[in-house]
């Protein structure tokens, strides 16, 4: 398209395309920047527009003293790392057994897998908490996790990855003595490193989000993670200052949200990489 | 080499445990339960048939749901996938501010859908929220656009496609990158309206990835359903309750587990059709290149 000569339509074309795009982000980023704008200025400026009012962090410390966000904070931290974790040292040792080895029932057993990609523990609130209670985790953060550390999802990414590392690497490792173990770790795991980085940024994501499951299973403040904790502050009836519920929230997001601004890249090139295989 | 299949399968054991007990034995669970009567204190579960589906499809609510979930599938679905197109033929070439508009139009996906919907809350307030306001510069009068039953799901939809779009739209940036540059000199020279090498060239071969979305967007319309906690709570008189709202209202406030299970089931059944669709369609559709 750069070979075309700058004729009057085609500048004509590009400034309504120009100004579209524009149209559409400012009107996507203003309810974000409405909740900047309360969360940052004192509560008389909620719905007063002056370019010269006051900044003020204030309404960050009153959330902060009014509600246990530090507490919250540990929580959701523990919560996610520890799913993470826990996924994807399952996942690889079942990626690897499904892109390396031949077995009786391979194929039925990764039909299962598959399942999950469908029909996710989210849906099926009622039996999982049943399934906690028998196990006596209700109210743990443990228990929040527990459905979603074997993750399909892992499997099949990793899985992918894995077929795609040429099969001589492995026989070539083999002959020379390498063990499973060291396969994976010197070979396997350091190829796949895109694919664990793209993981790991969707699942902390989602597990930092995630909030009904944690609603169901937690009730106390020892393992509320953040969303569940956010939802009760900000409930209707509470009587709190919109600045401050809007504090609350940009807070609860934050850290993801840094995250997002520095690495926006790697986010979106992660997102993309996570959906598409 | 015999004893490889072993190795396979203690690889495979601990990953498929925690696969079986919390997806696939609840899934078998749900549907046995939902045969069975909720067990009430002295009074023991016992079985009932069809009787917790008798009640189901008797039942007002169970129908408002589902026609709203419905409904809310066939708005948000299509909107936002076209919104999602439109950021990303946007941003894919240069434009003035493009890393503004990228970040603008992504920055809603990272955000957690609760804090979302406290944002949007404090947008629809009335009197107090933005749009009212700028309704009042218009001299315009107050609107309780969530307290309408008939304006109550829209603004829920709003949210809906407000957190979707900008993720959907990193689909079809990589897609729109794999398009050869060669069709669009092509269509350069027969001098093609715009909207002519969209309909033949762009959107054709942007196919898979909108299949791909949409399936990923039907399940999204099932499961997310954080905001209607936060903003309306199911109300006014279930207009904005969806079905999996309801799943939880009669699970976990009623605590009627075994009519759960059946409205779980109905669920179960929603996803299969899905993922069946998608199997067969996705192999005859999408490949025709």
């Amino acid at each position: 398209m750069n070979t075309a000569v700058a004729s009057p339509n085609t500048a004509y074309d590009r400034l309504l395309v120009t100004v579209g795009a524009w149209m559409l982000a400012l009107m996507w980023i203003l309810p974000l920047a409405y909740a900047v704008w309360t969360a940052f200025h004192p509560a008389e400026f909620e719905t007063r527009f002056d370019l010269f009012a006051p900044l003020t962090l204030e309404n960050f410390s009153k959330a902060w003293v009014q509600a246990p966000f530090a507490r919250y904070f540990l929580n959701t931290t523990i919560l996610v790392l520890m799913i993470l974790s826990v996924q994807i040292v399952l996942a690889t040792f079942a990626a690897y057994a499904f892109a390396l080895y031949d077995f009786p029932g391979k194929n039925i057993l990764f039909g299962l897998v598959l399942v999950q990609l469908m029909i996710m523990p989210d849906i099926l609130l009622v039996e999982n908490y049943t399934t906690m209670r028998q196990l006596g985790l209700v109210d743990t953060i443990l228990a929040i996790g527990l459905p979603y550390m074997g993750s399909a999802f892992a499997i099949f990414l990793l899985r992918q990855t894995f077929m795609t590392i040429p099969k001589e690497l492995n026989e070539v490792a083999r002959i020379e003595g390498a063990n499973t173990l060291t396969l994976l770790r010197r070979v396997y795991v350091p190829l796949a490193k895109p694919t664990y980085l793209a993981f790991g940024l969707v699942s902390v994501s989602a597990h930092w989000n995630n909030f009904i499951w944690p609603l169901i299973i937690t009730n106390s403040v020892e393992t509320r993670p953040l969303t569940v904790g956010l939802s009760i502050f900000s409930a209707a009836d509470s009587g709190v200052e919109w600045s401050v519920i809007n504090a609350a929230t940009l807070m609860t997001s934050g850290p993801l949200l840094i995250a997002f601004l520095l690495f926006q890249r790697q986010f979106v090139q992660s997102f993309m990489r996570a959906g598409i295989k | 080499m015999k004893h490889r299949w072993i190795y396979a399968w203690l690889m495979l054991l601990p990953a498929m445990t925690l696969l079986v007990t919390f997806t696939h034995y609840p899934a078998i669970r749900t549907i046995i339960n939902s045969f069975w009567s909720t067990g009430r204190g002295r009074r023991q579960s016992e079985f009932v048939g069809l009787g917790n589906y008798e009640r189901m499809l008797g039942d007002d609510v169970f129908w408002q749901v589902l026609w709203n979930n419905l409904l809310y599938a066939a708005i948000t679905i299509p909107l936002s996938i076209a919104i999602a197109i439109s950021m990303a033929l946007f941003v894919h070439r240069k434009i003035p501010g493009i890393g503004f508009l990228r970040m603008s139009y992504f920055t809603p996906t990272v955000l957690p859908l609760i804090a979302v919907a406290n944002i949007w809350l404090f947008f629809y307030t009335p009197g107090f929220g933005l749009i009212d306001q700028i309704r009042s510069f218009f001299g315009l009068a107050q609107q309780n656009w969530m307290g309408q039953p008939e304006t109550a799901l829209y603004t829920m939809m709003a949210v809906t496609i407000w957190k979707e779009a900008g993720f959907f739209m990193i689909f079809y940036l990589a897609a729109l990158q794999t398009i050869p540059p060669s069709l669009y000199e092509a269509a350069a020279i027969e001098a093609a309206p715009r909207w002519t090498v969209f309909r033949r060239i762009t959107f054709p071969l942007l196919m898979p990835t909108t299949l791909f979305v949409s399936v990923n967007a039907v399940i999204n319309a099932f499961r997310m359903i954080d905001h209607i906690f936060v903003m309306t709570g199911g109300g006014p008189n279930n207009a904005t309750s969806l079905l999996l709202f309801y799943i939880y209202e009669v699970a976990f406030r009623q605590w009627d587990t075994a009519y759960g299970a059946t409205l779980t089931v109905v669920m179960l059944l929603i996803l299969s059709l899905l993922a069946i669709g998608q199997f067969f369609f996705l192999d005859r559709k999408v490949h025709y290149r």
